[in-house]
């Protein structure tokens, strides 16, 4: 049975019809074509699938499209504004926080929900908002370095 | 994953009589954190999932007249774990929920969700245990209520009935100056599943040692336990000998099982460590550790 679904991505409004067992993340990629969100463990594990939903991170595998009707979602793909990268994007380009990028848009996803709850996070803090976003490169030590230096950036903006 | 319907009833009635329908093939659903890893898994067929989510009261936390609090069994973790009454009033259940998994599966998974999973892991459930909660199920019958020592029946059992569903979880107003501490081992010193964990709650009384005691064991049986002789012995002494033989007898309470994440003797001797950390702690945190003679000792 398919559920007509209206909701919000990245801003532009999506009229869909999907199938009950349909997760969102593959509703993003293989209806909308939105292919920055990964698929890396359809288990809740790695992190990799995460967006926000109504302004709060969440794994997309493990949402049902129909679930989000009347929600609206931002991806990756929504992160930059009128090709002005996000604070987080430049400072994960600036420290060197990539290496194979698979684990990239859901580590920025979630360290761009974090910034918005806490602009100014400890270490420790970052370390447990980000447990739930593995990356088998990095090391993740440049991604924290990058999270730090994205808060201070944020920091000078605002004061 | 196999195809299923995904259905959102409008009230208690259409949820009940929804589950009943068919031997298994519906299943309620909150967060999905468990339930579409099991369908992912093939370890269960639903044809339908049944959102229990937006039916009234179901993702609200509210204050009782007689001052117990009622958290609706689809609040998420997150959700109880920043509640304000729940830090102020049950600190020792924002624990619990706070250790479960990562931030944005905390956004997801719910509380009533980790109740009727019924893993003797879940994360919520010694919390639940020392706090005395009482959980309220809606079913064809109507409304009960049980202790939730009684709810969890075996590893992945409850004590629900056909047709029937979580609605609420109901805490006792928290005693004055009552204290509490979730230990949890996991592999990770963060967002893992618990190997076993201990959570240990008192508050002041007139016993022997000042206090009365709980104390909860989770993945060291086919439910999770209490430990009574511990609390006991604890009611009536807490100097340093005390607090040790009483981590050993909670340690005794436990019936772990060897499987993939540990063995069974390392999951009792963490139970005594773990108690021991915990009983200290709550006895830092109620200012009596002092006068239990433990003095400052780390
Ligand atoms: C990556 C990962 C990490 C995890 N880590 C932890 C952890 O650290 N600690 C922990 O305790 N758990 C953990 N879990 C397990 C899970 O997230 C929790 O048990 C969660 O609380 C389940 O809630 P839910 O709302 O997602 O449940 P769902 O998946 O929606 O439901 C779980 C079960 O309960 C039934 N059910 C749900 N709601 C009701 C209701 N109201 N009435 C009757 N039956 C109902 C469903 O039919 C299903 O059988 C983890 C899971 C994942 C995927
Ligand atoms: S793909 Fe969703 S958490 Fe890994
Ligand atoms: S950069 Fe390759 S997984 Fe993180």
């Amino acid at each position: 049975m398919n559920h007509t679904i209206h909701f919000k991505v990245n801003g532009e409004r999506y009229d869909l019809s999907v199938p009950g067992h349909h997760t969102l993340l593959q509703v993003l990629r293989e209806q909308l074509v939105l292919t920055g969100t990964k698929n890396g463990c359809e288990a809740g594990e790695c992190g990799a699938c995460a967006v926000l939903m109504n302004g709060e991170p969440v794994n997309s595998c493990m949402v049902l499209a129909a679930e989000a009707d009347g929600a609206e979602i931002v991806t990756i793909e929504g992160l930059a504004h009128d090709s002005q990268l996000d604070p987080l994007q430049d400072a994960f380009i600036e420290a060197g926080a990539i290496q194979c990028g698979f684990c990239t848009p859901g580590v920025l996803v979630n360290a761009r929900a974090l910034l918005n709850r806490n602009s100014d996070p400890s270490e420790p803090e970052i370390r447990e908002a980000l447990v739930g976003n593995l990356c088998r490169c990095t090391g993740y030590i440049r991604i924290i370095e990058a999270v730090k230096m994205a808060a201070r950036a944020g920091k000078e903006v605002a004061g | 994953m196999r195809p299923f319907d995904y259905i959102i009833p409008k009230d208690h009635a259409e949820a009940s009589a929804l589950l009943a329908e068919g031997s298994g093939a519906a299943r309620a659903f909150q967060g999905g954190t468990d339930l579409l890893i099991r369908v992912r898994g093939g370890f269960i067929r639903p044809e339908r999932v049944v959102d229990l989510k937006s039916l009234p009261g179901m993702q609200e936390i509210r204050l009782g007249k007689d001052g117990w609090l009622v958290i609706g069994a689809a609040c998420t973790m997150n959700q109880v774990a920043i509640h304000p009454l729940v830090r102020e009033r049950y600190d020792l259940l924002a624990q619990g929920t706070a250790s479960v998994a990562s931030y944005q599966l905390r956004n997801r998974a719910t509380i009533g969700g980790n109740c009727c999973n019924a893993s003797p892991a879940a994360d919520t459930a010694p919390p639940l245990f020392c706090l005395d909660t009482i959980v309220e199920l809606y079913g064809p019958g109507g409304v009960r209520r049980l202790p939730i020592a009684d709810f969890y029946v075996g590893p992945g059992r409850t004590a629900l009935q056909r047709g029937e569903f979580l609605t609420s979880i109901h805490l006792p107003p928290s005693p004055t100056g009552a204290q509490g501490v979730y230990n949890k081992l996991g592999r990770t010193k963060v967002g893992d599943i618990a190997v076993m964990s201990v959570a240990v709650y008192a508050w002041p009384a007139a016993t022997q040692s000042g206090l009365t005691w709980r104390i909860a064991l989770g993945a060291v049986g086919p439910t999770p336990l209490r430990a009574p002789e511990a609390e006991t012995a604890l009611a009536a002494d807490i100097s340093p000998a005390g607090v040790v033989a009483a981590a050993q007898l909670a340690a005794g309470a436990s019936r772990p099982i060897d499987d993939i994440r540990a063995s069974a003797a390392y999951r009792r001797d963490m139970v005594r460590v773990l108690a021991r950390r915990g009983i200290e702690k709550v006895l830092d945190l109620t200012g009596l550790r002092d006068l239990s003679g433990l003095g400052g000792a780390a």
